[in-house]
């Protein structure tokens, strides 16, 4: 797994991609996890767990962008999985109707055993 | 009941109120991003898109589109399209009917699945348009209306939660799509603007070529008068233009120099025409009505607002000379205009190089002796130098311009023999170019 100071870190867990927020999630940051979600589903993965661990605030214009991803996902049948989400992104989330578009998991670990088992780890930074 | 106690009843009803208060200060945000967006984007299309993530991620809206009214006509321009299918285009027709009952929509939205008054204009808007809307997923319609017009159409889809719209969101929608319009409406202005400017730049440019053209004329006229100087004016112009522009100057300054220069002799018009065309060297008198001709240019110049600065005086100047020799007014070196400098220059050159009724025109070696004579008593010294720089620089190769060349005929100038003269009294005059053969430079 790398990170650049301009891209989004993700890495791979099987047919899992998990990709990860920055502290504050706005437009331009959201576009750029939005692009990252979309190389991951080009690419084959069913999943996309979204990795809030660092993120403080999200504001409107990403939750907007995040929609987005769900609806691409549920196009493609792929599955969304928010991880490490804090307590009051949970309720703008809740608020908003996000919520009943995911799966919420406490952590990334937890995130990646709701499926199955990965096969191999592909590290990868973009 | 203690303080703390108290307190906790104070804030009883802000933890029922929670909720509430949360979305409200996501609303609050968000305008404010949406206003400052509005603000500050110099990227129209850009701006109408972030206002509309904006609008669909403070309700929790999946898909949306804005979309323009245009100007008398009944299409519309999709500005931003969000979570619709990739191909849609969002055409929809909304003539002046239809406008009309969007302004008077109560409620400020329409629900796309409402009852709507039978063969009403929004009834006839919503059978042509509602089955397309439906099948992307549109629910809400609000119009974007400034000033008593819709500028355009904001197109909502679903809630996130699959909840209904509540008063309070349409609300919420309401300000926020009045934002958007209001940016349609300021970038619709800005456009106007600019076509404004635009349609001022072409007027300006129109009417300065007619006035090019008017001098063009008024020069004709007056070297027909002086039957032995055809082509005069138009070539003190001329010149004057490659000196301004050797010297430095802008493209405006030099236009109103080459103005300046093509008007110089205007007060000749005021002359009789038989000093004018006298076949003789005319006498005292005569010589003092021709030396008129200045301030007469000055005369007949000076109620003309010209696009340029200062053409009456550079034509009223054109005779005086460095040393306090010249006319009308005697001037000496710095009260003389550096324009009236040029002309003066440009008309001497041209006087010298040009047959005259009695006599022939000067060699150039003879020229050349001449300047070197009156610079810095005639002429001055910048304009000189200038004056050789161009000349040097075309008879070098230098430059691809043949300006002088075509003034001065074919067999005027030797290069071979000429650009030494010419660099020999660059030498003289320039103290850079002195500096730098004094130092092997």
């Amino acid at each position: 797994m790398g990170e650049s100071v301009t891209d989004v870190r993700s890495h791979i867990v099987g047919t899992t991609a998990v990709v990860y927020a920055s502290d504050y999630l706005n437009k331009l940051t959201g576009e750029r996890i939005e692009r990252e979600c979309k190389k991951q589903l080009d690419s084959g993965c069913r999943t996309l767990v979204i990795d809030f661990s660092d993120t403080g605030i999200v504001n409107s214009i990403a939750v907007s962008i995040l929609l987005g991803i769900i609806d691409i996902a549920e196009k493609r049948e792929a599955r969304v999985v928010f991880s490490d989400v804090n307590d009051q992104t949970v309720q703008l989330f809740e608020m908003l109707g996000v919520i009943k578009h995911i799966v919420l998991a406490k952590d990334e670990q937890e995130a990646l055993n709701l499926f199955p088992p990965p096969t191999q780890t592909q590290a990868t930074s973009h | 009941m203690d303080r703390f106690a108290f307190i906790g009843l104070l804030k009883l009803p802000f933890f029922f109120m929670e909720a509430n208060t949360q979305k409200l200060i996501h609303s609050f945000s968000a305008l404010a991003d949406l206003g400052q967006e509005i603000a500050d984007s110099g990227d129209f299309i850009e701006m109408v898109r972030t206002s509309l993530h904006l609008l669909l991620g403070t309700i929790g809206i999946r898909r949306g589109a804005v979309v323009e009214c245009l100007i008398h006509r009944e299409e519309t321009n999709t500005l931003a399209l969000w979570g619709l299918g990739e191909e849609y285009k969002a055409h929809l027709i909304v003539n002046e009917i239809d406008r009309e009952a969007f302004l008077g929509l109560s409620s400020g939205a329409l629900r796309i699945e409402s009852e709507v008054e039978p063969n009403s204009p929004l009834a006839l808007f919503l059978a042509r348009h509602r089955e397309e809307l439906a099948g992307q997923g549109i629910e809400l319609i609000v119009p974007t209306i400034v000033r008593g017009a819709v500028t355009g159409l904001v197109l909502l889809g679903r809630k996130a939660s699959d909840e209904a719209f509540t008063s309070e969101d349409i609300e919420v929608i309401r300000a926020m799509v009045r934002h958007i319009g209001v940016g349609i409406h300021t970038h619709r202005l800005l456009g106007e603007v600019k076509q404004r400017a635009e349609e001022n730049e072409r007027l300006y440019q129109d009417l300065r070529a007619i006035y090019r053209d008017t001098v063009r004329a008024f020069a004709a006229a007056i070297d027909v008068k002086d039957t032995y100087t055809q082509g005069h004016s138009e070539r003190v112009g001329k010149y004057s233009e490659i000196i301004a522009r050797e010297m430095g100057w802008g493209e405006n300054e030099v236009e109103g120099i080459a103005i300046a220069g093509y008007l110089h002799d205007i007060g000749k018009l005021a002359v009789e025409r038989k000093i004018i065309n006298a076949p003789y060297r005319i006498d005292a008198k005569e010589s003092s009505e021709l030396n008129r001709h200045p301030a007469a240019g000055f005369d007949i110049l000076s109620p003309i607002h010209h696009p340029y600065a200062d053409i009456p005086l550079m034509a009223k100047y054109h005779h005086e000379r460095l040393d306090g020799r010249g006319y009308p007014d005697g001037l000496t070196d710095t009260q003389i205009p550096i324009g009236a400098k040029i002309v003066a220059l440009a008309d001497s050159f041209d006087a010298m190089t040009t047959d005259r009724p009695y006599k022939t025109r000067r060699a150039f070696d003879s020229v050349i002796h001449d300047l070197r004579a009156n610079t810095g008593k005639q002429f001055d010294v910048q304009v000189v130098t200038a004056f050789c720089r161009a000349l040097l620089k075309e008879l070098t190769g230098e430059t691809k311009e043949r300006k002088f060349l075509k003034m001065l005929g074919k067999n005027y100038l030797d290069a071979e023999k000429d650009a030494p003269l010419l660099r020999e009294l660059l030498n003289e005059l320039d103290p850079n170019t002195q500096a730098a053969a004094a130092s092997g430079g």
